[in-house]
């Protein structure tokens, strides 16, 4: 079998499923649990500042996004960090680490912009032997209107300032925690860079309504007839954050810099493809949210399996190994010609791929009186709608054209690769030479 | 407690008082909320749906269904309403085994088709439940037509008729509405009264007049109908019962399977008599009805014969399947030879048939012990008020309509029915309006 231990920045941990900082982490009896159902580590939920812990709401803290048979798509929510007092908090974390000397112990971090502040809650970890502090730069909503968590990760010359007071005032690694409201997100993840970060993790929740009350017209989750926007996150939010850290395991500014791979994980594949697109290891919530801590078995058995078909021995050969097909559209082989095919065994004849392809893309596919669909070569652009509409796996499929076969559609034949950057409707081509 | 199911003879109470209630419930109880949610998620919303081409009444069933998933059982109630009045007995009756289910994309997948006669029923029980009549009367045309038979096909005709303005008047022979529904279909498919609540419900359209115990022929005749209305609509059904045409069928047991199903749906069910031993003769839904019924009311021993093999069957698998799991045995491929007894039926003989080059041939005989005996291998036209296409009625002639069982094409169902009493409607205000 597969070994699926991982040294991420220094910080070992038996498998590379953390429970990210959240409401799972956020007291010893529930850590226990996770590291019992067999979790890596965990990422304590946020502390703050010592003194007064902050409030939550009393009413509902969470709203959803459901798909067919109410699977959970997307959850919202407008919790804040820990509301129980930092003694207690860093108590259960000594307590727990001691216990599970294994498993990797990461303590999420904000308080206010200052330095005192975040030398001052560094200190208080000294005696806790965690291995390690994650700065929440991300959460969207309630601390972001006191200038701290996503007001902080909004602003690359503050990520880079405090990520640098951070490194300043412990031994510890830091891992920076990045928002994805931003417009480009290799910017916060080259600050914390230049500041010193060891890693950087991503994504944080995003901004979010989930949904509002048509009956009393105010956003859900309602709380005395207002809403607010909170943190959405769970499968939904997977392609967002699978790009985001494409984009950062990419660019040449921030390629090699370690990432913490967050956003939707649900099952061992997910995990997998966030490794593969640069991620050392990942973060879960919601998926644990919404199944309990056990879903990590599946992570596990399915990793290691996929690990084992692949000839993988350790998770660094799987980390970054799609990244250098992560490119630009200019890039994109323009000769490259596939064609949809309909298997006849598998059709069950639902009649979907018709009705997408004829009423919303390019009528490339025919119906016969008896309901047997084919797809018409010299009118398929092979946009995939079909492949995506259909509810059979693997009942539509892409074929490929062979070098030098003619395209129905524009009766040419394949050539070799080629590329908008030589197009010539490219009014800035430059020719290949 | 007297009798039980050993009793010998025809005998009524052969089971615990309490015993009954259970018996004769909902065979399909209605969905919940949740359970309807669950099912509406699994249909595909497929182009052109096969489950609308296989509805006789063509209801758009991937919409109704969407609408039910989207949280609107009303709007999807109106849906099914729109193309089928009697969508609430049809969701209970129809064979959706051999129609809209059979053919959905799901069965041909997985064995497992959307439940969308279940899901029928939720939508329309649901707006039904709320006593709301979704549509309301274009404004009167001032022309009058008569329906002749309260049955599914003259319900949908007069209801199509009165939403279009013109004033509807329907003759029934019997003493209430509903034709087979009332009085033709097994209990446990439809229980609470639903035929008559259906009936009061579908009434509200307004601009309907009913008036039962009114016998074309006996009470009125088809002449003073054409000069006293403006289109005449038959939907009398099949009255006639076919004879088994073999010896004794005349000796005190035997009866008609239609009879003893209309007796159950009109008494208290301790109150009707069974025998110990019953043989039901047929192959369709009546015999089903009659054979897991009698089953129901305490019979020792029911046995269904059909002469042909099971595939020929026209009660389907579902409805095979549902007797024998009630306790009917089914023969298949043996037909009557004479029923047997002196004052009263004491055995049937049959002899096993098989294909021959002159059709069905006898072969070997043997003999059910039996104390009761039902025919149920269907029904004729008993009156011929207008031309016949074959053994049946002709659907148009002059200023006279037909649909339903006694006219000519289409399945013996209550959805064919309600299906042609619609398009009958609609072709009457066509020729009216004209």
């Amino acid at each position: 079998m597969a070994n699926l231990t991982t040294n991420f920045i220094g910080i070992k941990s038996p498998n590379p499923f953390w429970l990210a900082s959240a409401p799972p982490t956020d007291k010893e009896v529930n850590v226990r649990r996770a590291f019992e159902a067999g979790w890596g580590g965990v990422v304590w939920k946020t502390l703050g500042a010592e003194g007064p812990p902050v409030v939550n709401v009393n009413g509902p803290r969470y709203g959803a996004i459901y798909g067919a048979d109410r699977r959970l798509l997307g959850l919202n929510n407008i919790e804040l960090i820990t509301d129980r007092p930092l003694e207690v908090n860093l108590r259960e974390i000594k307590s727990v680490k001691r216990d599970y000397k294994d498993r990797a112990m990461i303590i999420s971090l904000m308080v206010p912009c200052d330095e005192d502040s975040w030398r001052d809650i560094l200190g208080h970890l000294e005696d806790t032997e965690a291995d390690g502090v994650e700065l929440n730069f991300g959460c969207p909503h309630g601390m972001a209107e006191r200038g701290m968590g996503g007001a902080v990760g909004q602003v690359p010359e503050y990520i880079e300032m405090v990520t640098r007071w951070c490194k300043k005032h412990t031994r510890m690694p830091v891992i920076v925690k990045l928002t994805p409201n931003i417009t480009d997100i290799r910017k916060p993840a080259e600050a914390a860079k230049r500041g010193g970060a060891d890693a950087v993790s991503l994504i944080n929740t995003i901004n979010s309504i989930t949904s509002v009350n048509l009956d009393s017209f105010a956003p859900e989750p309602t709380i005395d007839g207002k809403g607010t926007h909170g943190g959405y996150c769970g499968p939904a939010v997977k392609p967002i954050a699978l790009n985001m850290v494409a984009e950062i395991a990419r660019s040449r500014e921030t390629h090699g810099l370690p990432i913490s791979g967050i956003g939707g994980i649900t099952t061992w594949r997910d995990a997998a493809e966030f490794m593969a697109l640069g991620a050392g290891n990942v973060q879960v919530c919601t998926a644990a949210m919404t199944y309990g801590f056990k879903i990590v078995q599946e992570m596990i058995s399915g990793l290691s399996e996929y690990m084992d078909e692949k000839g993988m021995t350790n998770t660094s050969e799987l980390v970054g190994r799609a990244v250098p097909n992560v490119t630009d559209w200019q890039f994109l082989n323009l000769n490259y010609v596939t064609k949809a095919h309909i298997s006849q065994d598998d059709c069950i004849k639902c009649g979907r791929c018709y009705a997408a392809c004829e009423d919303t893309s390019h009528q490339a596919i025919a119906m016969s009186p008896d309901r047997t669909f084919t797809v018409k070569d010299d009118e398929c652009v092979a946009c995939n709608l079909c492949v995506n509409v259909c509810p059979v796996e693997n009942c539509i499929t892409m074929i490929e054209l062979p070098k030098g076969a003619v395209d129905e559609r524009t009766g040419r034949p394949v050539t070799g690769y080629a590329n908008w950057t030589s197009h010539p409707n490219n009014p800035t081509a430059t020719a290949a030479e | 407690m007297s009798n039980s199911p050993l009793t010998p003879g025809v005998v009524a109470a052969r089971l615990p008082a309490g015993a009954y209630a259970d018996n004769f419930s909902d065979v399909q109880p209605v969905f919940d909320r949740h359970e309807a949610r669950v099912a509406a998620d699994r249909c595909y919303f497929c182009h052109d749906a096969p489950c609308m081409t296989a509805c006789p009444t063509s209801i758009d069933i991937p919409l109704f269904i969407r609408q039910i998933a989207t949280g609107t059982p009303d709007a999807a109630a109106k849906t099914i309403f729109a193309q089928n009045i009697l969508g609430g007995m049809c969701a209970r009756v129809c064979p959706t085994e051999q129609l809209c289910e059979e053919v959905c994309v799901r069965e041909v997948a997985e064995g497992k088709p959307v439940e969308i006669g279940r899901l029928q029923r939720f939508a329309t029980d649901t707006l039904m439940g709320k006593g709301v009549h979704p549509f309301t009367r274009a404004a009167a045309t001032g022309k009058k037509v008569a329906v002749v038979g309260a049955g599914p096909a003259g319900l949908a005709c007069a209801h199509r008729l009165a939403l279009k303005g013109h004033e509807v008047t329907v003759f029934e022979r019997r003493a209430k509405p509903g034709g087979l529904n009332e009085y033709g279909i097994a209990t446990y498919k439809t229980p609470e009264n639903f035929a008559a609540r259906e009936v009061e419900w579908l009434l509200k359209i307004g601009g309907i007049t009913v008036k039962t115990g009114v016998e074309l022929g006996r009470d009125v005749t088809l002449d003073q109908l054409q000069a006293e209305y403006d289109a005449v609509f038959l939907g009398v059904g099949l009255a006639g019962v076919n004879a088994l045409r073999a010896s004794g069928e005349d000796l005190a047991g035997v009866r008609n399977a239609v009879d003893f199903i209309a007796e159950l749906r009109q008494s208290d069910k301790p109150a009707v008599a069974v025998g110990r031993d019953v043989v039901v003769i047929g192959g369709g839904m009546t015999a089903v009805d009659a054979a897991v019924q009698s089953k129901l009311l305490g019979a020792n021993s029911v046995t269904m014969v059909y002469r042909r093999g099971k595939d020929k069957m026209s009660a389907s698998e579902y409805e095979q399947d549902h007797a024998t799991q009630s306790g009917v045995r089914i023969i298949y491929g043996a037909a009557p030879v004479k029923v047997l007894g002196t004052s009263a039926v004491e055995g049937v003989e049959f002899a096993y048939t098989h294909d021959g080059p002159n059709g069905l041939e006898m072969g070997e005989t043997f003999t059910l012990k039996a104390d009761q005996v039902f025919k149920a291998i269907g029904q004729t036209l008993t009156a011929a008020p207008i031309a016949k296409d074959g053994a049946k009625l002709v659907k148009q002639q002059g200023k006279i309509w037909a649909g339903g069982d006694c006219a000519a094409g289409g399945e013996d169902l209550t959805v064919t029915a309600v299906a042609e009493g619609r398009d009958a409607a609609e072709a009457i205000h066509a020729s009216l309006m004209a």
